[in-house]
């Protein structure tokens, strides 16, 4: 009680009365702010200990080999390492091959769905839709496993389909080139209906006086397409090219399940030889230094994807 | 005439739905059947009477009653945990302006882009530390706080006006109280799409929990579908039913909910 009646006297000068009630201000509003600390108190205790500290755990490992319980410092050596294993290679012609062929064919036929669907004289639209969506609502290792029964060479469905109109059956799963098929069939499969709910948003956000303006001038459908549609949509595909081709580089439930990354490492992905260098070979000093890899490639990916972005805008 | 000229735009359309449904009726159809039935020729086109059969011996041989409740408890906890932990830090990113607020959006931004396969070597190791191998926690604890939960909810709250929260204040309710009586019931569609993301993340999880479980009774289904092509005589339509009981539930909060859950798996691309 005495405290709050001797308090300090007023200060005399006018302009040190004004620098407290702005220090006072301030205090008080670093006060009303503090609760944010608490609201972010478990996200920041969990990314500290699950994230930062394995990071930089996985960055010094990369740099040190473990065999036997020794654990020591390896310099470059892993990373060299890389640079000479014909299976990092391989599996980086492999994500290479589906780059350049699955992601065009994915994203061009999300395209063409999504502008059909995108027009209001298509009968049962929505219904359409929804089912060119629902293979994005499979479980991953469901679906690749129905995949990889589908395409048993023996009395698979496939086979037979193709028996059915005088083929000769094709050993899908066991042969380089097939299995590849058989992998970028699967994906696109399972990943070209989400493409096209994507590019359907990119599409209604085209204001519909471009379209009309574009008609009276006499454009076809064609012109409109071409010259209208798909420079707008330029972002949209550009995000769904990166997120695929950063998703190519992750591939791990497919090709774990449909061949485990065979014939002859033909379906191996980065991330699958990953999962075999640590945790079959228990290699994890060369494992970290694949995953590092694998982070360099997606930074450089979004470096790029981040600039063709701010240049377009 | 319109509609006779424009058919076979129809037939491609109808093509394209064909092949998008197959898997699913195979996965019918072959649960259906005995293994034998799927593999022979002609194929069977239409669903046949073994289902209960199929169940029961699923049932039997890998427990899968018990992977299907393990699968529902480890999304469930991991989905109300990792939506309370992204709702009140997307809360305090939003609405707090204190000190360190830019280096911690930067550093979610930074998980974001970094993928996540770099930390299983080192986590792999801390859960064996700890004991944790083999258990729920290590399934659903490493992988908490979720930088795209946090970024859609921050997201949500941006727009919450800073008056409502102001006047609160004034009636004298605390902080959490403001926050979960006040703010959140407003971010109620954000919320449903980011419990829907977090959801079918988990339950999807594969690479994780191969790595985690090493016993039958901890399966989760992808783990257990997994085990189940590596036996040496691989039960085709057990297999098959398995999958399609793993799909089931998505399938089913699909159609019920498919708005939420395409806004959900859009993972932010397509606002909802």
């Amino acid at each position: 009680m005495t405290a709050t009646l001797t308090r300090p006297s007023a200060p005399k000068e006018g302009r040190s009365t004004a620098r407290s009630a702005a220090g006072r201000a301030a205090r008080r509003a670093a006060r009303r702010h503090r609760p944010g600390y608490f609201f972010i108190a478990p996200a920041l205790a969990l990314f500290a200990l699950f994230f930062i500290y394995p990071l930089v755990s996985s960055f010094i490992q990369s740099f040190q080999s473990i065999s036997g319980g020794e654990t020591s410092w390896v310099g470059l050596a892993q990373y060299q390492r890389l640079l000479d294993d014909p299976l990092v290679a391989q599996s980086l012609f492999n994500v290479f091959l589906i780059l350049v062929i699955q992601v065009p064919l994915m994203v061009c036929i999300a395209i063409g769905l999504a502008y059909i669907l995108n027009q209001s004289w298509v009968r049962f639209r929505t219904g359409f839709r929804a089912i060119y969506f629902l293979p994005a609502v499979t479980t991953l290792v469901a679906y690749s496993l129905v995949f990889r029964v589908m395409l048993a060479t023996d009395g698979g469905a496939a086979n037979q389909l193709l028996g059915m109109v005088g083929m000769d059956p094709i050993d899908w799963l066991n042969s380089e080139g097939w299995a590849r098929v058989a992998l970028i069939a699967s994906i696109t499969w399972r990943w070209t209906g989400y493409n096209m709910i994507i590019i359907l948003a990119g599409l209604q956000a085209i204001p519909a006086e471009q379209y009309e303006a574009a008609r009276i001038d006499g454009a076809g459908r064609w012109a409109v397409f071409s010259r209208i549609v798909v420079p707008q949509l330029r972002p949209v595909i550009l995000f769904s090219s990166i997120t695929s081709t950063i998703g190519a580089l992750q591939l791990f439930d497919e090709n774990f399940i449909l061949t485990g990354g065979g014939p002859n490492n033909a379906t191996l992905t980065p991330v699958l030889y990953l999962y075999k260098v640590g945790f079959q070979q228990f290699d994890f000093g060369y494992a970290s230094a694949i995953a590092w890899l694998v982070v360099a490639i997606i930074a450089v990916i979004s470096v790029v994807q981040f600039r063709i972005m701010r240049e377009k805008s | 005439m319109q509609t006779l000229r424009r058919s076979p735009l129809y037939v491609l359309l109808a093509i394209g739905a064909a092949v998008s449904l197959v898997p699913f009726l195979w996965m019918v159809i072959a649960s259906t059947h005995t293994t034998a039935e799927i593999f022979s020729t002609p194929m069977p086109f239409l669903p046949g009477g073994e289902l209960w059969t199929n169940l029961a011996r699923l049932q039997e041989e890998t427990g899968f009653a018990r992977v299907m409740l393990n699968s529902v408890l480890v999304a469930t906890l991991y989905t109300v945990f990792s939506c309370i932990v992204s709702a009140m830090c997307g809360y305090g990113l939003a609405k707090y302006r204190f000190r360190g607020r830019g280096l911690m959006l930067g550093g979610v931004l930074l998980t974001m882009m970094i993928p996540g396969q770099v930390l299983l070597v080192p986590l792999f190791q801390m859960m064996a530390s700890v004991g944790w191998i083999n258990s729920f926690q290590a399934l659903i604890l490493p992988f908490l706080a979720n930088a795209f939960g946090i970024f859609l909810m921050r997201q949500a709250f941006l727009e919450f006006p800073d008056s409502l929260i102001e006047s609160a204040r004034i009636d004298g309710a605390s902080e959490i109280k403001t926050f979960y009586r006040i703010v959140l019931p407003v971010a109620r569609p954000q919320l449903a799409a980011l419990v829907i993301y977090t959801f079918i993340s988990q339950w999807n999880s594969f690479i994780w929990p191969l790595l985690m479980l090493n016993s039958e009774e901890k399966y989760t289904l992808p783990v257990a579908l997994n085990t189940m092509v590596g036996l040496s005589r691989v039960d085709y339509s057990g297999l098959m039913l398995g999958s399609l009981l793993a799909t089931l539930p998505l399938l089913i909060v699909f159609l019920l909910f498919q708005k939420q859950f395409i806004s959900g798996l859009m993972g932010g691309a397509v606002k909802g």
